[in-house]
């Protein structure tokens, strides 16, 4: 190489690759961008902690330790314990079905499990009304015999149930497409029952996928609010969940209250992110979702 | 050996892996009574309304002005999520600088905070005494209470989407293509406008007509912000709260068909929107 050679690769060195943007265009769009999840994403998620510490420490405890709230958190833990497990069984029988074997209608199947992302929340819960309400299909035969399914638990679990329907699944069936069939079938060819297969073959090569997957079911189950609003009779202390009791509370102008149960929410929330964040870092691999939502 | 003659001699057995009937049975009918079932209830109500009555239930004036206010503030918010979610995701995909992670886990907030969370907090802050509300009060600008109020909720939830779906496609966008662009004499914004803008539309348009879609259906971060007043801020999903509570079940359910069916063709766009893509690769 001569010597103009090296002063022309040196100069070349100083200016920026021709797809690298000028840098007025980086700080501009650079700013546009933090400025505008700054004031739309994080001002609110500040603003939830303020208000729940606008008086300080005391009324915040006051306000968590309140029997009404308590309820509410059972409630909404007790409806997640049920519809989350739920959710995932389905979830690993949809995947399992649909991923290691053949059958007409496959894609078909995969767009209804899709469905309940795309109807809006309070149809949602709207649905369960029509078919348990008293003016519903099965609502009047369920008060001949005394069973309580709306404005009770059995509604509030049915309609989180119905919400949440898709994620585990979703996030398992494009895994588990990806990893094809050959290790549990060679498992089987070994005589492995399909129970061992399922534990000893497969659920080692998932498992981060289906907590990604529970983890973000269970985020949406205790955060809730449309369809459960619909279902769940707002009844204070009994049918009230913890979004629920946020809506009441702030109605009845109990603002440090709403806050306070806002910031256990928005809590759980940051919870759920920093969990998912570092699962799409440390086992980018082994989720479908690292790259997609 | 021939294909024929492998063929013959494995026994044809249609599944080599166990639990066939048992995962897809328990998969229909656990889609069955959660999904279907319900769903089905749905369409079938606004029948005992007659065609006219279900028109005459959906074609009152104030049915009209919620299903035109989450619609087109639905769309208006959609544009505004595309525009903003392109210079969002180019800036995570394309520069470097500290907090990089930090801000690309944000994104995920109106995903994983509970709406009715968003919808106090969204409200507060807009509100005539709030931070930004009372800025804006300075000018005249009212937010809160007002449709506008719709627009900001609505902006909020469907940010992720918009991002989201554009991040991917953009860091598997090459280089190559830019550099051409750039030896041939494009500007910069010239490159970005002309070429690498039109190889996003598909995903630019998938984003937007799911942010469209959640906005559409949403319920909780907005009814506090809205106002709620008849025709004005009411929107469609909080009428069928209204009708419901009034034990008006298939006038509920009317409108709740006209949104349903409303999803449904945004998810045959949404099909068509990723065959086309798909087809462009």
């Amino acid at each position: 190489m001569t010597q103009s050679h090296l002063q022309i690769a040196a100069r070349a060195r100083r200016f920026n690759r021709p797809t690298e943007d000028p840098l007025w265009l980086k700080a501009l769009l650079g700013s546009v961008a933090i400025g505008f999840i700054a004031i739309l994403l994080l001002l609110p998620l500040v603003l939830v902690f303020k208000e729940a510490f606008a008086q300080g420490a005391a009324p915040f405890l006051a306000a968590i330790a309140e029997p009404d709230t308590l309820a509410a958190v059972k409630l909404s833990l007790t409806a997640a314990a049920i519809a989350v497990p739920l959710n995932t069984v389905f979830g690993i029988a949809a995947a399992w079905s649909i991923t290691k074997f053949d059958f007409p209608g496959k894609t078909f199947l995969v767009t209804l499990i899709d469905l309940p992302f795309s109807v809006s929340p309070v149809v949602s819960g709207l649905i369960y009304v029509l078919v348990f309400g008293m003016n519903g299909w099965f609502g009047p035969a369920l008060a001949d015999y005394n069973v309580r399914i709306l404005f009770a638990l059995p509604g509030i679990v049915l309609a989180t149930m119905f919400v949440t329907f898709p994620f585990v699944a979703r996030e398992l069936i494009p895994l588990m497409m990806d990893q094809g069939r050959s290790e549990e079938e060679a498992a089987a060819t070994l005589g492995a029952s399909g129970f061992s297969t399922f534990l000893r073959v497969t659920l080692p090569n998932i498992k981060w996928g289906l907590l990604y997957g529970i983890l973000l079911c269970n985020a949406r189950a205790l955060g809730e609010f449309g369809a459960v609003s619909v279902v769940s009779g707002h009844i204070r202390g009994a049918t009230n969940t913890m979004p629920l009791h946020v809506e009441l509370l702030y109605n009845s102008y109990d603002y440090v209250g709403a806050f306070t149960v806002a910031a256990l929410l928005a809590m759980l929330a940051l919870i759920t992110l920093a969990l998912k964040s570092f699962l799409e870092w440390r086992y980018a691999d082994e989720l479908a979702a690292s790259h997609r939502h | 050996m021939s294909a024929t003659g492998l063929k013959l001699s494995i026994p044809r057995s249609r599944h080599v892996l166990p639990g066939f009937r048992l995962s897809l049975g328990l998969t229909l009918f656990y889609l069955t009574s959660i999904v279907l079932i319900p769903l089905l209830a749905l369409v079938i109500r606004p029948i005992e309304l007659g065609f006219d009555g279900f028109w005459a239930s959906i074609s009152t004036p104030r049915v009209l002005a919620a299903l035109r206010l989450s619609f087109g503030m639905a769309l208006v918010a959609a544009v505004i999520d595309s525009v903003f979610g392109f210079i969002i995701a180019w800036v995570l995909v394309r520069y470097r600088f500290p907090g990089k992670a930090l801000l690309d886990a944000v994104i995920d907030l109106p995903f994983a905070l509970p709406t009715a969370v968003a919808g106090i907090a969204l409200s507060t802050l807009y509100a005539p005494n709030g931070w930004i509300g009372s800025i804006l009060a300075e000018y005249g600008i009212r937010i809160a209470y007002t449709p506008w109020g719709v627009l900001v909720a609505m902006t909020f939830i469907g940010l992720p989407f918009t991002v989201r779906t554009l991040q991917p496609v953009l860091s598997e966008l090459g280089l190559e293509i830019e550099e051409a662009a750039a030896t041939l004499g494009a500007t910069r914004l010239q490159t970005i406008a002309r070429v690498v803008l039109p190889m996003l539309m598909p995903a630019i348009l998938t984003g937007a007509a799911m942010a469209f879609a959640r906005g559409v259906g949403e319920y909780g971060s907005i009814i506090f912000i809205a106002g709620n007043i008849p025709a004005v801020s009411e929107i469609a999903p909080l009428l069928i709260v209204t009708k419901l509570e009034q034990y008006d079940y298939a006038g509920a359910a009317a409108i709740g068909v006209v949104m349903l069916a409303a999803s449904f063709v945004m998810l045959l766009a949404l099909n068509g929107l990723q065959s086309w893509a798909a087809k462009r690769r």
